[in-house]
């Protein structure tokens, strides 16, 4: 019952791009295309659950058991910057297929501020290793949603008469607007 | 129009002024190269602070610190980073000021700590910061540097404090706290969806400024 109070609220209530404004720069900047916005959605999943177990267990294991919790940021930065590139390079011996549908996003994802941001927020609220990983799961998923979502309405847009000042990322964040007003619907339900 | 003749003639008197090039340094974050409205950098503390002008100061301040001091530090050492891991070294000097900050804004602004909460460890991921290290510092002379991490940051200051103080404003109806119009106006901007499109209209705006020759 836990978890499922964890998943509906990262991923209605909460929705990390579109209630906590964390990930809006691949938000805007690769949801052209439905295909793309679901690729960075599956790279980030996989990074932002692997990231979440590392540092929750740096955190609990080495900063809190020595009292140097104000490392928290250098420390988290370092091996989520770390682990992205380990999983570059082992995805790409070891399942090239994979590599090929994440790897082009892998890079942009050690500056995804939602990655670095979950990782603080599980901490934050003191959930224990599993209720972490099903915490980042969640966000992962509410990223993703909110990309799909995204992109499938700016595949429709291209093909409107947009006034020519408002074109391209004004009205996409007008859009995105309107999204959070609709998410904002799912406020009270847990 | 007189918008436009207005938009010309101020125009005109800031490039006067910027035929300095230091002060070009300084100024052209503010209209040609601001990140938020141009650059479409560090959007995520953007839309996520600037409930209030003064969050969005705040914020704005405590971005244009790192900034300038990681700019300084990266100019200083550049010769001495090894260019393979000069990305993770920029990262280390970056995540250092950001913990300066934190703790400084934990001791003297509780407050301000408290209402910016998550988007001051995130400061380290502002694509700015990294941006200006990579693109500019590691470049240019200490000076050079120190002027350009000023400028860009007191332009991402000045974005966050006018989308701020907007969104306070047709919100609640003050700017810095101060009652304009009694009562609450559109609540809804003070929340998640009015920061979007708040931000996509002041984006437009620029848009037209920076048209008007």
């Amino acid at each position: 019952m836990e978890y499922i109070i964890i998943i509906i609220s990262a991923i209605f209530v909460n929705n990390i791009v579109l209630a906590q404004f964390l990930g809006i720069c691949p938000f805007v900047g690769v949801s052209n295309k439905i295909s793309t916005s679901l690729g960075m959605g599956g790279a980030v999943l996989f990074v932002m659950t692997l990231a979440t177990i590392v540092t929750w267990l740096i955190q609990t294991y080495i900063l809190s058991a020595f009292g140097i919790q104000f490392l928290q940021t250098i420390a988290f930065i370092l091996v989520i910057a770390a682990l992205v590139q380990m999983v570059e390079i082992i995805l790409k011996k070891v399942s090239p297929g994979l590599y090929q549908a994440l790897g082009v996003f892998l890079p942009l994802i050690t500056t995804n501020c939602a990655v670095l941001g979950v990782a603080i927020l599980t901490i934050q609220k003191d959930y224990n290793l599993m209720e972490g990983v099903v915490f980042a799961i969640a966000n992962a998923g509410g990223f993703a949603l909110a990309m799909w979502i995204f992109a499938g309405i700016r595949e429709h847009l291209e093909l409107m008469e947009v006034p020519p000042i408002m074109r391209g990322v004004p009205i996409a964040l007008v859009v995105a607007g309107i999204l959070a007003l609709a998410f904002m619907g799912f406020t009270g339900i847990v | 129009m007189p918008l436009n003749e207005l938009i010309k003639r101020t125009k005109r008197i800031l490039e006067e002024i910027g035929m300095n090039k230091n002060l070009q340094t300084l100024t052209r974050g503010f209209l040609k190269e601001n990140p938020v409205f141009v650059l479409l950098l560090g959007l995520c503390p953007t839309l996520g602070v600037t409930t209030s002008a003064i969050n969005g100061l705040g914020m704005g301040l405590a971005t244009t610190f790192v900034l300038v001091m990681a700019n300084l530090v990266v100019s200083l050492i550049k010769n001495f980073i090894p260019d393979k891991v000069r990305i993770p070294s920029f990262i280390v000097i970056i995540a250092s000021f950001v913990t300066i900050v934190e703790l400084v804004m934990q001791g003297y602004a509780p407050a301000l700590f408290e209402q910016l909460g998550l988007f001051i460890p995130l400061i380290v991921v502002n694509c700015i910061v990294l941006g200006r290290a990579e693109a500019f510092a590691s470049k240019n002379t200490i000076g050079a540097s120190l002027l350009d991490g000023l400028g860009m940051g007191l332009g991402f200051a000045f974005a966050l404090t006018i989308l701020g103080a907007v969104r306070e404003f047709l919100g609640s109806g003050a700017i810095f706290s101060i009652k304009i119009i009694p009562g609450d106006l559109m609540l809804v901007f003070v929340l998640a969806p009015g920061a979007f499109i708040a931000l996509a209209y002041l984006i437009a705006i620029s848009k037209k400024i920076n048209k008007t020759k």
